[in-house]
């Protein structure tokens, strides 16, 4: 039980260190609305959160061919830690008719 | 081994795309709703027959997508439709649409496999292309309330969605 302490103990003060390393890491926020991401176009740089928020009825991803898949069920909200430079077309597997992009530059 | 599908396909074209051309005469908006509503509800029976039978991976995923996304549209056309205190009028298109859906659904249960994969596939490619047909020239035009015209239209894009996921999967299978 003891130990069990002392590892949440250190958990969170490895979440600590964790959470203000990154300096000025940001969360960007695209939201979903009758099957579109807005905006569709977002610039970020590596180690920022991008976060979806869904307003519509219907569960969505954000998906990059061949790298990550966030689904994002109705009326919530998921979100992904940038962890590469580049520029990723992103689309929902379930509605590929809806596409967003992602240009994503050095920390 | 071709042939089958194709002469499926044509026969649904056959009967299908036929009931919608019929109306002519403009939809008041409870016969709307109710086709609307009623195309949502074939295109869910479709799924759960395909969940079934189908032993392929992603298209019982793509089954799975269909039957939550038309029930959840659905759920919300209801909604609408008592808030604006409309009640669905039953319709020739109506009943031309399940009869046609009755009789894909007897031909798809003969099919097993792969070619039961196919079939179910491509009838998901062409019925879309025939609900989102009908939706753009004649069921969003014709709708007179506003709030109804703006939840066809954001059918309209879920449905063209479903029809390019269908394609997807279509093309995977061949």
């Amino acid at each position: 039980m003891l130990s069990k302490q002392l590892l949440w103990a250190c958990s969170m003060v490895l979440a600590l260190c964790l959470g203000t390393a990154p300096l000025r890491a940001e969360t960007i926020q695209v939201t979903i609305d009758k099957m579109e991401f807005s905006p569709a176009q977002i610039d970020v740089k590596v180690g920022d959160t991008i976060e979806w928020v869904n307003n519509d009825i219907l569960a969505h991803t954000a998906t990059a061919k061949g790298g990550w898949d966030v689904v994002i069920p109705p009326k919530k909200s998921a979100s992904m830690v940038v962890r590469a430079a580049g520029s990723v077309d992103y689309y929902c597997r379930f509605h590929p008719n809806m596409m967003g992009r992602i240009t994503v530059s050095a920390p | 081994m071709l042939t089958r599908p194709i002469a499926a396909l044509a026969a649904l074209c056959l009967l299908g795309v036929a009931p919608l051309a019929q109306a002519a005469d403009k939809p008041s908006d409870p016969q709307i709703a109710h086709i609307a509503y009623t195309a949502g509800v074939i295109d869910v029976e479709a799924g759960k027959q395909a969940i079934a039978k189908s032993k392929n991976k992603d298209v019982v995923a793509f089954a799975q997508d269909m039957v939550r996304d038309h029930e959840a549209v659905n759920v919300q056309a209801l909604d609408l439709l008592k808030k604006l205190k409309v009640t669905p009028e039953d319709n020739d298109t109506s009943r031309a649409l399940i009869q046609a859906a009755a009789a894909e659904r007897d031909k798809l249960a003969k099919l097993d496999g792969a070619a039961f994969d196919r079939a179910y596939v491509e009838n998901e490619v062409a019925y879309h292309k025939q609900v989102n047909g009908a939706l753009e020239t004649l069921l969003i035009p014709s709708a007179s309330n506003a709030e109804l015209k703006s939840l066809l239209k954001t059918g309209l894009k879920i449905f063209q969605g479903h029809e390019q996921h269908a394609e997807h999967v279509a093309a995977e299978l061949k």
